[in-house]
């Protein structure tokens, strides 16, 4: 089961949506790992004669079910990195009147959105769905890096490797959720570490 | 949903003279002013509009128009008045009874149709005498290099305000269309292909603002890139009495009064902004009433237009035997 329903939050966590076929003249779809279900789900001949796919596999096998499609165009990419710079190529050469299509991991969502945002598509007009991990995308507030894919909390930071406490705090500018240090007043003493969601 | 700027009731005025009235074409003229003081205005931003407070007699208009004027320039405000001689009355007095010297008021501007200054470019569509908000959004545009294109409709060569200013000044951004010529904006193809980030404006009657609203949501635009100012008046309708509470007063409003006009012209300040039924300002409770609301506004929703309890003064009517607000 690749869908979740996130429980009651702060108001700054994001909400994602359902993707529903909109008309267009230009179909952008941009997924990771189990957003590629989101795709097949809406997928409909005519929406993918107009479609591009940018699909991050992150090793999953679902790059040939997306294929079978037809899209009039398909990537696929090992990563976010590196299928970045395609997506801002495809962003740049755009037309209004795309319409744009996010679905997978919140990390996926929240930096293509930011991506579209600065080429000039409306927030309000971007649709999504969250599908497969629950994993955060975090920036460590004291030294800046993100560490993505965090599933625990507490965690430790990739980069300067504080204890750090997840918070629902959500920066849209950086599509990544607040992580702050958990033992600054008593070095060591950190909670045994559980499931962001449990 | 844009907040109201202010809570009080009216507007803040401000006393202008007449400076200078110059015919811009047979129906259209241009009115100029300047402060008694000889200070500047106040900043405005491109497509601001101001309420202007004609003394006809023993009747008080106020009508909006929109600022034409450069927003750099703020040694003169200039709004530009289409004479309707089937209208009720305001752009006639304008046009006739108003001379250069002449002492008015005016209200501070307020802006119900700014630019989006996050857009990639700017794609204006005017309709007559709606080229009006357009002049101020291109003159600051202007100012800071900004990336627009005109496309404007008029009736005839004659009749086209500002067309042969904007052709000799911007001949490489400005296109006009002549009904005479049977010309028409081909709204599909200049929609077709803008880059992402491109804003649409649309200022000129009703029916061609739902037809750029309607051709953008056809071809996929999102509805926050589609921008549109219309003017209207409040529609006539049968004449109603209504009690108003906190003043302890009943009124009739007339056949070709608004329910704001009437409230006015017994002395009840009310707030007031747009006086077109989209700004919120004038958002009325509805103490009681018998009868059915006639509402003509585009700020409720429909969930509050059912439920009787708020009405627009400014364009709403209203048919029973019974309405008493909060007033």
């Amino acid at each position: 089961m690749s869908k979740f329903d996130f429980p009651p939050s702060i108001q700054s966590r994001p909400v994602w949506g359902t993707l529903e076929p909109r008309t267009g003249p230009a179909h952008l779809f941009i997924a990771d790992a189990q957003g590629a279900e989101a795709i097949i789900d809406v997928a409909t001949p005519d929406l993918m004669v107009k479609a591009h796919i940018i699909f991050i596999s992150r090793g999953t096998d679902y790059a040939e079910k997306l294929q079978a499609l037809s899209p009039a165009q398909f990537y696929e990419g090992p990563s976010y990195d590196a299928a970045l710079l395609r997506i801002k190529r495809v962003l740049s050469d755009a037309k209004m009147g795309l319409q744009l299509y996010l679905s997978g991991t919140e990390s996926l969502m929240g930096q293509a959105l930011n991506e579209a945002i600065q080429a000039g598509v409306p927030f309000g007009s971007i649709q999504t769905e969250h599908r497969g991990s629950t994993a955060r995308r975090m920036q460590c507030v004291h030294c800046k890096g993100f560490t993505e894919d965090v599933e625990t909390d507490p965690f430790v930071c990739s980069h300067c490797g504080l204890n750090l406490f997840v918070r629902d705090h959500y920066s849209r500018r950086l599509a990544a959720y607040q992580a702050v240090c958990v033992d600054a007043e008593d070095p060591g003493n950190v909670p045994e570490s559980k499931g962001i969601y449990e | 949903m844009s907040a109201p700027q202010k809570a009080k009731a009216g507007a803040e005025e401000i006393s202008v003279i007449v400076s200078a009235i110059v015919p811009v074409t047979e129906q259209v003229c241009r009115f100029e002013f300047t402060r008694p003081d000889g200070a500047d205005f106040p900043p405005f931003s491109g497509g601001a509009h101001t309420v202007v407070t004609m003394k006809d007699a023993d009747r008080t208009r106020l009508n909006p128009y929109s600022l034409m004027s450069d927003p750099a320039d703020l040694s003169t405000y200039a709004i530009s008045v289409r004479r309707e001689d089937n209208g009720r009355g305001g752009s006639v007095f304008m046009h006739t009874q108003v001379a250069e010297g002449d002492a008015m008021t005016i209200t501070y501007p307020v802006n119900l149709f700014s630019l989006d200054l996050r857009a990639k470019k700017h794609l204006f569509f005017a309709g007559g005498i709606g080229i009006t908000p357009f002049l101020a959004m291109i003159g600051q545009l202007e100012q800071s290099n900004g990336n627009w294109e005109l496309h404007y409709s008029v009736r005839s060569k004659a009749l086209g305000s500002y067309v042969d200013m904007l052709t000799a000044k911007y001949p490489n951004k400005v296109h006009i269309y002549y009904d005479e010529k049977k010309q028409a904006i081909p709204l599909a193809a200049l929609l077709d292909g803008q880059p992402l980030g491109t804003h649409a404006y649309v200022c000129g009657p009703s029916g061609m603002i739902g037809w750029v609203h309607d051709t953008a949501a056809g071809m996929g635009w999102p509805d926050a890139h589609v921008h549109s100012e219309e003017f209207t008046a409040p529609a006539p309708g049968a004449p109603f009495e209504v009690h108003l509470c906190k003043s302890d007063k009943t009124i009739t409003v007339g056949e070709h009064e608004s329910l704001l006009e009437a409230i006015e012209r017994v002395g009840v300040k009310a707030p007031f902004m747009c006086r077109g039924g989209s700004c919120g300002q004038c958002e009325t409770a509805v103490v009681s009433a018998t009868g059915e609301f006639v509402h003509r506004d585009h700020w409720l929703d429909e969930a509050d237009q059912s439920s009787g309890q708020k009405i627009m003064p400014c364009v709403s009517r209203f048919i029973g035997s019974n309405l008493e607000l909060d007033l």
